[in-house]
């Protein structure tokens, strides 16, 4: 367990673990702990500043702000982890596939993953979106559509990397099967690997879809999320600027999380060069 | 040297093929019906004759192949069609608003540049001390922050706070400086990370140890150093012009700046499919051009690049 140890000690690493860990369990209870309902409109209290009844002040509409801001984990954070565990799941069974078979199948999967990848993400996401409609479901559907040919190629190189082992070659000629081979000795192996992978891209995917609320094309009104009240802290920009700031610094600090973690993990697993240009 | 553009020009053949199909693709996967979209946008009543009538007139009523081939080919002589909203040729509108997104990406292209590559260089010449440490920490923030965060917060400090810059639109060339920072600053943390560790993974090479050792001046050695990080750059800088382009859309809709981006979101908003399209295939067909360049440039700087493919 020498990667673990190597993450315990490093001391930044683990304060983000811990940071991370505490925002998705606010997350989770943020019916108990939101001092108001995230969506209830008080025109009478709007803009209102600090108080007591409203620790971060309210918005146009005098919602509460602490309220959307915990409110608003669940939407983003939720959506970042369905689209990365879904992305994952279809890559390492397509790139799994690729990676064990070769030949023919792996050659015509790597070519379908050349054309969805000539698509710039932005506007393969842009496209699907404009096709099926804003919403909820179809930013994720647009984003693992973007993603899936990226990862199945990395995990297929990933997979093809084992497959030359000398202990993968001695289970091959001892009569294991593909499904076996993959199962319990490439898989095992190849988890880290693909777990630094997803821990520095969910920051991008966070990312992405507070940038395709803010545009209007993701999260619909009333629901809490963060890209959606920064767009909606634009319109009052120039009375009250205060509002721009919960939604953009809880960004901030939960991407900057995830990434720094991304990057210790990948120092120590010890994977070079795997980081992708975003 | 030939051989190696004329290989590599025949295998973009299939990718704009696939390309082209799945542009096409992506409208006949919208769950509503073209025909009836157009006539709704048009506010006609979509009756059944109305439907039908107009399902001809976009030529829906032939088979997918058909339809599909149709497209291609008057998308190659630059035809995509009639937008449904103001029935103008698209292609007009996406030339029309291209100049204002070429002038805004050049501006941040030229600002990412300057920015990431003297940055670089600052960092490796100071390798560890607090100056290389700053903007390493700032680099790591940078890419964190969301983009359309940056430009709401500069637009806020600059155009309302100090009334120093114009908020929106394009109205004198002051204009281009907000978005142009704006979008910028989204691209120099990756390449100065990407730039910093390349030229401080080349300081431990051999031949700075012989350069150093011939007792070479600093400024050489710094060059060499330079030199030989380029080519990871050029690489990135190259893949990031159409990235640029298809960036452009959330700054272009912070800014209000006329151009594909902003075009393309409102198309978006008012179902305008042949604008969509056209839009996704183009991007497409630039991003594969960008990448066969960069390719071509690489091998000529470089031989060893040549064996693949």
């Amino acid at each position: 367990m020498g990667t673990l140890n190597k993450l315990i000690q490093n001391r930044f690493a683990m304060i983000c673990i811990i940071f991370l860990v505490t925002v998705v369990l606010t997350g989770f209870f943020a019916p108990w702990l939101a001092p108001h309902n995230p969506v209830d409109v008080n025109v009478k209290e709007k803009l209102a500043g600090i108080s007591t009844t409203y620790p971060m002040g309210t918005d146009q509409l005098g919602r509460c702000i602490l309220s959307r801001l915990l409110y608003g984990i669940r939407t983003t954070v939720l959506i970042a982890f369905i689209t990365m565990a879904a992305t994952i799941i279809i890559g390492t069974l397509i790139g799994g596939i690729a990676g064990l078979f070769r030949g023919k199948i792996d050659e015509i999967i790597m070519r379908i993953c050349d054309i969805f990848m000539s698509f710039p993400s932005e506007v393969m996401i842009l496209a699907i979106i404009g096709m099926m409609g804003p919403g909820i479901t179809n930013i994720i559907i647009a984003s693992i559509i973007a993603k899936w040919a990226w990862y199945t190629r990395m995990i297929r190189s990933i997979v093809i990397k084992y497959t030359d082992k000398n202990y993968i070659q001695f289970a091959r000629v001892s009569g294991f099967s593909r499904w076996h081979i993959f199962r319990k000795h490439i898989m095992p192996n190849a988890t880290g690997e693909i777990a630094v992978l997803a821990t520095l891209d969910i920051g991008s995917v966070i990312l992405m879809i507070s940038a395709l609320s803010f545009l209007g094309l993701g999260v619909q009104a009333p629901t809490p999320e963060w890209g959606m009240m920064l767009s909606e802290a634009k319109n009052v920009m120039i009375i009250h600027p205060g509002l721009m700031l919960p939604p953009g610094i809880a960004i901030l600090f939960v991407v900057a999380a995830f990434n720094f973690l991304g990057d210790s993990l990948q120092d120590a697993y010890n994977v070079k060069h795997r980081k992708r240009w975003r | 040297m030939k051989r190696y553009i004329i290989k590599r020009l025949l295998s973009v053949i299939p990718l704009l093929i696939g390309i082209s199909f799945l542009a096409f693709i992506l409208i006949n996967l919208s769950e509503s019906d073209p025909a009836e979209v157009a006539l709704r946008v048009n506010e006609i009543t979509p009756t059944d004759e109305a439907v039908a009538q107009m399902r001809e007139e976009l030529g829906l009523d032939k088979s997918f192949i058909e339809r599909y081939l149709t497209w291609v080919t008057s998308s190659i002589k630059g035809d995509f069609g009639n937008s449904f909203i103001n029935n103008k040729p698209v292609i007009n509108e996406i030339v029309q608003a291209l100049p204002a997104t070429l002038l805004l990406a050049l501006v941040s292209f030229i600002i990412i540049v300057v920015i990431s590559v003297s940055a670089s260089i600052i960092c490796t010449i100071f390798e560890e001390s607090w100056i290389d440490r700053t903007i390493r920490g700032l680099v790591f923030i940078g890419e964190a922050m969301p983009g359309y965060w940056i430009g709401l917060l500069l637009m806020w400090f600059f155009s309302i706070k100090l009334n120093l810059l114009p908020t929106s639109g394009m109205t004198s060339w002051a204009s281009v400086i907000l978005p142009g920072v704006t979008l910028a600053l989204a691209y120099i943390s990756t390449y100065v990370r990407l730039l910093r560790n390349n030229m401080v993974q080349n300081k431990s090479e051999n031949f700075v140890l012989y350069a150093k050792a011939r007792g070479m001046k600093k400024r050489i050695i710094l060059k060499r150093i330079f030199k030989n990080s380029l080519q990871t750059t050029i690489t990135a800088l190259g893949m990031s012009i159409p990235k640029l382009i298809a960036g452009t859309v959330i700054v272009e809709n912070i800014f209000a700046w006329p151009g594909i981006g902003r075009l393309s979101v409102a198309a978006i908003f008012n179902y305008d499919y042949p604008v969509i399209q056209a839009y996704v295939f183009l991007m497409a067909v630039l991003f594969v051009a960008c990448n066969l360049l960069v390719d071509i440039v690489t091998a000529m700087l470089d031989p060893r690049m040549r064996k693949e493919v």
